[in-house]
């Protein structure tokens, strides 16, 4: 399947031998991807994991860990259990007034224990015709319960590892560094039949990170470049077995004095099985690099096997 | 110094936000659950439409079971008909309906066949099929998934 998926390149794009298949058209693959498993869920063959209840699997998060659209959740990125080995891929866009953030991500996860992602985002400044990219290698193991069963929440330590390939507009901005790592614990739970026989989710992270806009504008900077402890929230309702609606909070530093915003969502998501999601979301980034306001459509699709 | 404060003072105040219109929506749902009054004062196995309606779940589960390759050979050596008594039984008495359970505990009925997390959530997928053919809506099949989740840990890798 990965030759005819025809991957003809593959790039190492950091230091500690961590590499990422990439492919010349990334929203080629990832489509031709989509169509591998459509063709395989037509067919019936249980070639991936099936092992969770529908819609449990969650999304890709913008940087690549199973979670919800922004933030990383406890529970892992695909539908393995306890038994079994998941593959995820996602391809994702949020366009806003200044800038156009496009984000494709590759996770497999392994018993329902570990999970390991690759990102590539790629950041592009509508106004001047420049983009900044930024790979990101993701590590998340489940310490802990199970998001569905149980009274206890599921829960999760991940890592982030995140390089910007080019420095030149980080470094500009005062950045002190273009790489960094954060690092995150989750938990994650969902109540069946919670309210008026609606299933609800809800999870709460907290991160310890440096990272300037998820680190697309570097590391540190002149107010600040130490670690700080932020604050990640989500909660939805599983509207029926397919359709979840839900709003996202994420806390952010602003390291370079730039007023860097908050994040927010409220996001709509389409389950049809276990193949496939889709995402829709209304995005509030406020501002970014001293561009007040930047609202904008986010929209996900996504991939298991 | 003054900045980090405002910035942050101005993050609490985001999440305060946050929060409370979360808690806000929880609230006015839960409001909106205690003011449907008719269903307040009966019991999960009468909204579910009583022991016929049990009946025909438990008939809608074994026939899913039988066409189910993953799920089928843990059933294949089962008094089918014994099986759909015992489980009618037990639905009964977890709605709260007029029964008693006089069938084996889910360890004593589960020990030996080694049941997987991946064969239990298909089998969970098949209970949710069940229900959805007679009828059942979300939000009692989802209640009764509630009662029915408890008793999982008695019946995984047994």
């Amino acid at each position: 399947m990965l030759h005819r998926l025809n991957i003809h390149k593959i790039d190492y794009i950091d230091s500690n031998g961590g590499f990422l298949i990439m492919h010349k058209h990334p929203l080629l693959f990832t489509a031709k991807f989509l169509f591998c498993i459509a063709i395989f869920s037509n067919h019936s063959l249980s070639l991936g994991a099936e092992g969770k209840l529908l819609a449990t699997a969650g999304l890709s998060q913008v940087e690549g860990s199973g979670g919800g659209g922004l933030v990383p959740w406890a529970t892992l990125s695909g539908y393995d259990s306890h038994d079994e080995l998941s593959l995820s891929v996602s391809v994702s866009s949020a366009e806003l007034n200044d800038y156009r953030l496009a984000v494709q991500t590759l996770s497999a996860s392994f018993y329902d224990r570990v999970e390991v992602s690759v990102a590539q985002q790629r950041f592009d400044l509508k106004t001047s015709g420049v983009d900044i990219k930024q790979h990101i290698i993701g590590l998340k193991y489940k310490l802990y319960g199970d998001a569905v069963y149980g009274y206890s929440p599921q829960l999760s330590l991940g890592l982030q590892h995140k390089k910007n390939e080019d420095a030149t507009i980080p470094n500009a901005l005062g950045a002190a560094s273009s790489s960094g790592t954060d690092i995150y614990f989750a938990a994650t739970k969902v109540h069946l039949g919670a309210i008026s026989g609606y299933n609800t989710v809800w999870n709460l992270t907290a991160r310890a990170t440096k990272a300037n806009e998820l680190g697309i504008l570097g590391f540190g900077g002149p107010s600040n470049d130490r670690y700080e402890l932020m604050v990640e929230a989500s909660a939805g309702i599983l509207l029926s077995r397919n359709l979840v609606i839900g709003v996202e909070y994420r806390q952010k530093p602003d390291n370079l004095n730039l007023g860097e915003d908050d994040w927010f969502d409220v996001f709509f998501s389409y389950i049809p099985n276990k193949n496939l999601s889709l995402t829709v979301a209304w995005t509030e980034l406020g501002s970014i690099a001293g561009a007040a306001k930047q609202d904008g459509l986010y929209i996900s699709l996504n991939g298991h096997l | 110094m003054t900045r980090v404060n405002e910035r942050h003072s101005v993050n609490a105040r985001c999440l305060q936000l946050i929060l409370s219109a979360f808690f806000t929506l929880l609230f006015s749902a839960c409001t909106i659950n205690s003011s449907q009054g008719m269903n307040k004062n009966s019991t999960l196995y009468e909204q579910l439409g009583g022991q016929n309606k049990l009946e025909e779940i438990a008939d809608n589960f074994v026939d899913e079971i039988s066409f189910d390759a993953q799920i089928y050979p843990y059933f294949a050596n089962s008094n089918i008909k014994r099986f759909k008594n015992k489980l009618v039984e037990q639905l009964c008495v977890m709605s709260e309906g007029p029964c008693q359970y006089s069938g084996d505990t889910m360890e004593q009925v589960h020990t030996g066949m080694n049941i997987t997390e991946r064969d239990f959530n298909r089998t969970v997928d098949l209970f949710i099929a069940a229900m959805t053919k007679a009828g059942i809506s979300h939000p009692l099949q989802n209640r009764l998934l509630k009662e029915m989740a408890q008793t999982r840990d008695q019946m995984l890798y047994k």
